[in-house]
C-alpha cells in the first residue's frame, strides 16, 4: 500500500460514492495512473486522500483536476497536501492553457504572407547595407584619418595569409586532377601535349579564383557573420555606436576591403599552384618535362586570361565580404541566430559568385576575350 | 470494489537533517586557490543565503555541490549520497530532487518557455502523456507567477525578471526538495525584488523546499533567509542568523552587514516588520511620518 500509488472507488449507491487514494503521489509515480485516472466517470461524491502516504504539486494538482471533473469533494487532506492544492489548484485547469494553434489553411497562408513580407524588407535591408557602406566609404574618403589601417591590416592577414596553405593544397590538387584526368581524354585524339593549354586557361580564367572564392566564403566569409553576429548579441555593436563609433567604419568596411584587396592575391596564387600541380603530374605521368610544361604555358595562354580572372577577383571578393558582413548586421535575440546568419552568409556568397561567374563568362567572350 | 493501483519505484522524500553537507571542500584552478578546506551543512527546510565578495568563489561552491565542478578536494554530500566519487547513474537518481537557476535563467533559446519547463520532465519521466506533461508545465509556469500567455513565449521576448522566474518554474518541474538559486535577485528592479523574494519564502513554504541561496541582495537576505553562510578567505567563517552575524567581530562581516547599505536594508526591514504588527493607530502614526521623513532611517 505504501510504496505505490493508487485508487479504490466503493460506490455507496445514489450517487454517493468515495473515491480513495493512497500511496504516493507524486510526479514519478503518476504516470502509470493516468490512464486509469482517465477511464474514471462518476457518480463519485468525495475524494479521500486521508491514505495518500506523500504528495508533491503534480499529485496535488491531478488530485484537483479530477475533483473539478467528478464535481467531488476532498476530503482526509493532510496539512501538506491542503497547502499543496490550494496553492496548485488556484492556478486554473490546464485545458484552458493549451497552446492556441490556427488551422492549417490558416497557418500557411500567414507563412506564406511573413515569406512575402520577409523578402520586401530582406531587399529593403540590403538596399539600406549598400547605402551604409557608401556613404561610410565617402566619409572615409572625406577624413582619411578615420580610417582604421590596424582593422585592415589584421583582417588582410586573417582572409589572406592564413589562407594560403588551404588555397595552395586546393589549388594544387586541382592543377593536378584536371592534368590527369584532361590527358586521359586528349590522348584519345592524340593531343596529350593540349593538356597545358587546358591547364593553364582553364585554371587561370575560371577555375583559380572561382574556386578560391568558395574558399574565402567559407572559411572568411563565415567568420565575419559569426564575429559580428555575435558582437550584435552581447552589445558590442551598441556601446560602439554610444561611443560615437560607426560600427560600418570600425567592422564591415576593413572586412570588405581585406575580402576585396586579397581575393586578387589569393587567386593568382591559386591559379599558379594549380599550374604547379599540373606541370608535377605531367612531369611523372605525361613525360612533358616540368620546366617545359610552364615554357609551354607562356606561349599558349594569351595574357587576356590573366585579366579576366584578376577582374572578377575583387568582384567576388566584394561579394563575400558583403554577405558575411550582411548577415552578421542582421542578428538579433537569440543566439539560434548566428548559427543561422552565418549559413545563410556562406551560402549566399558562394551563390551570387556562381551566378556572376556564369555572367562574367558571357561577357568577356563576347568582349572578344575568347 | 475495485483496486487499481501499480507498483512503480520511487524516491522516498529526504528526512535526515541536513540534505547537503560539504566537508573539506577545496576549490584550486592552477596556482588560484578558491576554497580550502570548506565546511558547510545545509538544514533540511531552511533557506540558506551564501554571502561574499566578487570572486570570493560562491558560484564556484554552487557548481561544485551540483557537480559541475569536480572539487580538487574534499567531499560533498546531497541527500546523504556522496556525490564526489560517485557512479554517473548515483548522480542521476540525485538529479531529479533538485532544481537549479543560473543566473542568466540559462533558458534553452530555441524552446518556448513551456517547452523548457517540460525538458526535465520528459528527460526523467518520458512515460508521462503529452497532455499531462503540458498541464505540469502550464501550471508550473502559472506558480512561478508568470502570466498565462508565457507558456507560449520564447525567452528572447522576455524581460530578464520575466526570464528568472520561467528559469525557476523549469527549476520547479520535478518537485525537487533541494533549491539553488544563483542570485535570483540580480539585475532586477526594487519590486520585481521583492517580489521575487516573496515568491521563494511561499515556495519553500508550500512546497517544503530546502533553498540555498547565493545573494549580494542584503534586503533578500533579512527578508527571507534563515540563516546566512558567509565565505571569506576560501572557507565559509560562519553561518548564522542575520542578527547573531551582525554581532560576530568580523571585520568583513561588519563592513557587510553595517556598512551603508546594510544599514538601510536593515531599516527597511524594521518598518516592514513594523507594517505587519500595525493594530495600534500610534504604530501607523509614526510609520507614516517615517515615510513621509526625507531620510528613512528608523
Amino acid at each position: 500500500m505504501d510504496s505505490e500509488a493508487g485508487f479504490t472507488i466503493s460506490d455507496e449507491g445514489e450517487g454517493h460514492g468515495t473515491m480513495a487514494l493512497s500511496g504516493p503521489w507524486l510526479v514519478s509515480s503518476i504516470a502509470a495512473l493516468e490512464r486509469d485516472l482517465a477511464g474514471v466517470e462518476g457518480p463519485v461524491a468525495r475524494i479521500d486522500l486521508s491514505d495518500v502516504s506523500e504528495i508533491d504539486t503534480v499529485g496535488a494538482w491531478v488530485a484537483c483536476d479530477l475533483a473539478e471533473r467528478l464535481e467531488a469533494e476532498v476530503v482526509g487532506a493532510s496539512e501538506r497536501a491542503t497547502r499543496l492544492m490550494e496553492a496548485v489548484c488556484d492556478l486554473g485547469g490546464g485545458m484552458k492553457l493549451a497552446a492556441p494553434r490556427d488551422a492549417v489553411w490558416k497557418r500557411v497562408t500567414a507563412k506564406t504572407g511573413e515569406k512575402v513580407y520577409g523578402a520586401r524588407s530582406g531587399i529593403y535591408g540590403v538596399l539600406g547595407f549598400l547605402g551604409a557602406i557608401l556613404s561610410a566609404t565617402g566619409t572615409l574618403i572625406r577624413h582619411p584619418s578615420r580610417f582604421r589601417g590596424k582593422a585592415l591590416v589584421r583582417q588582410m592577414e586573417l582572409v589572406g595569409v592564413a589562407a594560403l596553405p588551404i588555397v595552395g593544397l586546393m589549388s594544387f590538387l586541382i592543377g593536378i586532377v584536371i592534368a590527369q584526368q584532361g590527358a586521359v581524354q586528349l590522348s584519345q585524339f592524340g593531343a596529350e601535349t593540349l593538356t597545358v593549354n587546358l591547364v593553364g586557361r582553364i585554371t587561370l580564367r575560371e577555375l583559380g579564383v572561382l574556386m578560391t572564392a568558395i574558399m574565402v566564403a567559407g572559411r572568411s566569409g563565415s567568420a565575419f557573420a559569426a564575429q559580428i553576429g555575435t558582437m550584435k548579441l552581447t552589445e558590442e555593436v551598441d556601446a560602439m555606436r554610444t561611443i560615437g563609433i560607426s560600427p560600418v567604419e570600425a567592422l564591415v568596411i576593413p572586412r570588405i576591403l581585406a575580402a576585396i584587396l586579397m581575393m586578387p592575391l589569393l587567386g593568382f596564387y591559386a591559379s599558379v599552384m594549380a599550374i604547379v600541380g599540373g606541370a608535377t603530374i605531367s612531369n611523372f605521368a605525361l613525360g612533358i618535362p616540368f620546366l617545359n610544361f610552364l615554357e609551354r604555358i607562356q606561349d599558349v595562354v594569351p595574357i587576356y586570361d590573366l585579366w579576366v580572372g584578376m577582374i572578377k577577383a575583387p568582384v567576388f571578393g566584394l561579394i563575400v565580404g558583403l554577405a558575411g558582413c550582411y548577415h552578421g548586421m542582421q542578428v538579433k535575440g537569440d543566439s539560434e541566430q548566428v548559427g543561422l546568419r552565418t549559413t545563410l552568409a556562406v551560402v549566399s556568397a558562394i551563390f551570387a559568385v556562381i551566378v556572376l561567374d556564369a555572367f562574367f563568362a558571357v561577357f568577356f567572350t563576347k568582349l572578344g576575350w575568347a | 470494489m475495485e483496486d487499481t493501483g501499480r507498483q512503480l519505484g520511487r524516491h522516498e522524500r529526504y528526512r535526515g537533517e541536513h540534505p547537503v553537507v560539504v566537508k573539506g571542500l577545496a576549490n584550486r584552478f592552477g596556482d588560484h586557490v578558491v576554497h580550502e578546506d570548506l565546511d558547510l551543512e545545509v538544514r533540511r527546510g531552511e533557506i540558506l543565503g551564501v554571502v561574499g565578495g566578487s570572486g570570493s568563489g560562491k558560484s564556484v561552491l554552487m557548481r561544485s555541490i551540483i557537480g559541475l565542478q569536480p572539487p580538487s578536494e574534499g567531499e560533498v554530500e546531497v541527500f546523504g549520497r556522496s556525490l564526489t566519487n560517485a557512479e554517473p547513474d548515483e548522480v542521476l537518481g540525485v538529479r531529479d530532487r533538485w532544481g537549479v537557476l543560473f543566473q542568466g535563467g540559462a533558458l534553452f533559446s530555441t524552446l518556448t518557455v513551456g517547452e523548457n519547463v517540460e525538458v526535465p520532465l520528459k528527460q526523467f519521466y518520458p512515460e508521462l502523456s503529452d497532455k499531462l506533461r503540458k498541464d505540469i508545465a502550464s501550471f508550473k509556469v502559472l506558480l512561478s507567477g508568470l502570466p498565462e500567455e508565457a507558456v507560449n513565449q520564447y525567452p528572447s521576448e522576455l524581460s530578464g525578471g520575466m526570464r528568472k522566474r520561467a528559469g525557476l518554474a523549469r527549476a520547479l518541474a520535478l518537485d525537487p526538495e533541494l533549491l539553488f538559486l544563483d542570485e535570483p535577485t540580480a539585475g532586477l528592479d526594487p519590486i520585481g525584488a521583492a517580489a521575487f523574494d516573496r515568491l521563494t519564502l511561499e515556495l519553500k513554504e508550500t512546497l517544503g523546499l530546502t533553498v540555498f541561496l547565493i545573494t549580494h541582495d542584503l534586503d533578500t537576505l533579512h527578508a527571507i533567509c534563515d540563516r546566512v553562510a558567509v565565505l571569506a578567505d576560501k572557507k565559509v567563517i560562519a553561518v548564522d542568523t542575520v542578527p547573531n552575524l551582525m554581532a560576530l567581530d568580523h571585520e568583513w562581516i561588519q563592513e557587510y552587514f553595517n556598512g551603508p547599505r546594510g544599514r538601510a536594508a536593515l531599516s527597511a526591514q524594521a518598518l516592514e516588520e513594523l507594517r505587519k504588527h500595525m493594530d495600534m493607530p500610534i504604530a501607523a502614526q509614526t510609520l507614516k511620518a517615517l515615510d513621509n521623513a526625507p531620510d528613512r532611517k528608523a
